[in-house]
């Protein structure tokens, strides 16, 4: 079994089409790499499987480990085991970061029936992750987001993850607003997530971050539609040529 | 629209949570109001003459304004008019308990509290917090008195005060909330059946906080609650004032009076958790709470701070405010005010400075959700003698759902040049991207909700006692079931 397979996935939002049947298998294990140019769709597919309720689907099925993940609320996508970074994080004002991230994870913890974690217990798992991103334990009391840096914000997304230790990760755009540093930093948390039993999709425009984070599969979204599917290889060559030649009725370059 | 509004929409099905009401025997007097009701109320009382006459003053002064139909119109709130001859104006309950001993209090009583989630079986052991329930129009049990007799600090009912330490109440009853002051004051300095009343003598720390339950629980019984606060010379006092109230299907009102007197260097504290019974989904029901807090800081270096959570009531009508009348003393308002479903709030703070170098801060978080309106209503005044004097206001609103509604009506008024100052506004709304980021990692919907509205009041809550911090944070959750519409 698949940890996530979606079927011929059609997805509207404001009575625009914009999913047009998407065919995609992810195994435990396996990192995906989804590219393509904007507007294409690649975060309203990330928002669907995270359950954003404002996108209507309209047509297809996602079972996440043989489950409907459609009929899931997005707390209990993520309860199950689905994470996604998202490509603009928010701010919550007046909620430390901290507080924030052990509250997700005793939601999750309580969720699956093992017991919540109290402060104390939870300040040394922090303490490590905070280490592996290479985070000042300043940020761990700020409120989350709040004032923070484009790229703090986004490395803040990868140490929840870390925390949270999901089976299947989206990362949509993380790389993109990064310093050379920064980039290397979070490739670091990416990779330390990588295990036999956890899967990711990275939706990116770039292949610096895959240099570091190297995908089993690259797969071309345009316009709605996976338009090609292969190895690495295939992102370096995207790199070169665009994604245009890949559009038959694309305007010609 | 989407099942995420409606799965919010699915929570405010929930009931009032303390609704019940408890059977007690009652003593009350009969329906309406007239000089014979006063009269009746004093001798009840066993007051002396002091107050009857004062009691008087206040009825004849609220009868000439009920005549001339004088009652406040000015608030942003509607509701339909009160039969002032139709209520009860005082019950208590006909066993009256020893005061201090928990063993003669009447058992349902005291399985009231129980279903409250405050146990004064257990209050009474938990160290540091002195209780002085007030349940419907009188003071049943006292606690922790010992302890404070020992500091010479008076925490009692007002009765008991009226009894023992006649002088204290004629010195500085209505002193700084006079009968004149308004239509509600005058009713309540008219027909106010209990409350509490504290002094703290010169150079002493209250070691503990003060507290009182208030409880509405007779019938169509009008509740009119009194407390008077004197903090003398280089005394500190913190006093918390929470409640919670049974379901009604009349509306109730409501109509307490809070004073304050801060003298040389002295400090007061004053929190508040309310949660009358804001009535049902449909805006049927709940409490009408028009209520006059005021403090004077009448020494120098005096403070008064006042803090606030309201959560209940279907309307509110509250100004807790501070006269800054000593050299440098300092006024504190630290609100929140949640609306939910029809609720209607009008509520904010009247600082008036008087003295040199007088300092004051108000700080006004607003949250309304359903079909909530939230009215935030500020006054500061700097008078002409008031050289140096600072203000500080902060005002936020936020918005839960597109049928609620926020407003705010400042009142600046500057007779001192060298008066400084600073205003910041706010208003935001909890976005359906905010609430999705919160739920992807994990966290219900109403959960989500009342994180970042805890976010919100963040400023507000550091404010309170930490046990009461506590509370008020779960209030919110609670009084937050349902919002989104
Ligand atoms: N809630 C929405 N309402 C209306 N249109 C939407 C909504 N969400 C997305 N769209 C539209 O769908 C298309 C795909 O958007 P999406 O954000 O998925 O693209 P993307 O591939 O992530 O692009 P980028 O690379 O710029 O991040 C865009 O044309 C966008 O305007
Ligand atoms: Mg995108």
């Amino acid at each position: 079994m698949s940890l996530l397979e979606i079927r011929n996935l059609h997805v509207k939002a404001a009575g625009h089409e914009i999913l047009k049947g998407i065919d995609l298998k992810v195994d435990a294990g396996e990192v995906h790499a989804i590219m393509g140019p904007n507007g294409s769709g690649k975060s309203t597919l990330a928002q669907v499987l995270a359950r954003r309720e404002i996108y209507e689907v309209t047509e297809g099925q996602v079972l996440f480990e043989g489950k409907d993940l459609l009929a899931m609320k997005p707390e209990e996508a993520a309860c199950e085991g689905l994470f996604m970074a998202f490509q603009y994080p928010l701010e919550i004002p007046g909620i430390g970061n901290a507080y924030f991230m052990r509250s997700a994870l005793n939601a999750v913890r309580k969720y699956r029936g093992i017991p919540e974690m109290n402060a104390l217990e939870f300040v040394p798992l922090f303490r490590e992750k905070l280490k592996l991103l290479e985070m000042d334990e300043k940020l761990s009391n700020r409120s989350v987001n709040e004032g923070f840096s484009g790229g703090e914000k986004k490395r803040n997304e990868i140490l929840q993850m870390a925390v949270l230790e999901p089976r299947l990760s989206i990362l949509d755009e993380t790389d993109s607003g990064l310093d050379i540093d920064a980039l290397r930093i979070v490739a670091k948390g990416v990779n330390a997530m990588r295990s036999p039993e956890r899967a990711m999709i990275l939706v990116t425009h770039y292949q610096r971050l895959l240099n570091y984070v190297i995908p089993d599969f690259v797969h071309v979204l345009v316009d709605g539609r996976i338009v090609r599917s292969g190895g690495p290889a295939l992102a370096l060559e995207l790199e070169e040529t665009g994604y245009a030649t890949d559009e038959p009725d694309a305007m010609p370059a | 629209m989407s099942t995420e509004v409606n799965n919010i929409r699915e929570l405010a099905e929930r009931e009032y949570k303390w609704g019940f009401i408890t059977e007690v025997d009652e003593e009350r007097v009969p329906r309406g109001l007239n000089e014979e009701i006063i009269r009746l109320i004093s001798t009840m009382k066993r007051e002396p003459d002091f107050m009857l006459q004062w009691r008087l003053k206040a009825y004849r002064h609220w009868a000439s304004l009920e005549k001339a139909q004088a009652e406040p119109k000015w608030a942003n709130v509607k509701y339909p008019p009160i039969d002032y001859q139709d209520i009860v104006y005082y019950s208590a309950p006909k066993k009256k308990p020893a005061l201090g001993s928990l063993d003669e209090v009447d058992p349902e009583i005291l399985r009231t509290y129980e279903k409250l989630g405050i146990p004064l079986a257990e209050q009474k052991k938990l160290a540091g917090v002195a209780v002085d329930a007030v349940f419907d129009s009188i003071s049943v049990v006292t606690t922790f008195k010992t302890r404070l007799a020992e500091k010479g600090i008076i925490f009692c009912s007002f009765s008991d005060a009226v009894q023992k330490h006649p002088e204290l109440v004629q010195k500085y009853l209505g002193s700084v909330v006079p009968y004149t002051d308004n239509f509600f004051a005058a009713l309540n300095a008219a027909v106010f059946s209990d409350g509490s009343f504290v002094y703290v003598p010169k150079g002493v720390h209250c070691p503990m906080e003060l507290s009182t339950y208030f409880r509405i629980n007779a019938a169509e019984t009008g509740q009119f609650e009194r407390t008077l606060i004197i903090a003398d010379d280089d005394s500190y006092v913190s006093y918390l004032e929470g409640c919670t109230a049974p379901i009604r299907d009349k509306n109730q009102l409501h109509a307490a009076v809070v004073e304050l007197v801060a003298l040389n260097n002295a400090e007061i504290k004053y929190s508040t958790v309310q949660n009358w019974y804001p009535g049902d989904k449909e805006g049927r029901g709940g409490i009408y709470n028009f209520v006059t807090k005021r403090g004077k800081c009448l020494g120098v270096n005096s403070k008064i701070s006042w803090t606030q959570v309201e959560t209940g009531s279907a309307i509110t009508w509250k100004y807790p405010s501070c006269i800054l009348m000593g050299d440098n003393s300092i006024g504190e308002f630290y609100s929140v005010a949640l609306t939910n479903n029809y609720q209607q709030a009008d509520t904010g703070t009247k600082m008036i400075h008087l003295g040199k170098n007088t300092r004051s801060t108000i700080v006004s978080k607003g949250i309304s959700a359903g079909h909530g309106q939230n009215t935030y209503r500020g006054g500061v005044k700097i008078m002409k003698g008031a050289a140096g004097a600072r203000n500080y206001t902060q005002c936020d609103s936020l918005l839960i759902g597109d049928k609620c509604g926020a407003h705010t009506f400042p009142y600046i008024e500057v007779r001192n040049a060298s008066a400084r100052m600073e205003h910041e506004a706010s208003t935001s709304k909890i976005g359906d991207e905010q609430l999705f980021y919160l739920r992807q990692r994990g966290l219900k919907a109403e959960d989500a909700v009342s994180m970042i509205v805890n976010g919100f009041c963040k400023r507000v809550f550091r404010e309170l006692p930490m046990e009461f911090a506590v509370e008020a944070q779960k209030l919110l959750s609670v009084s937050l079931e349902g919002s989104v519409g």
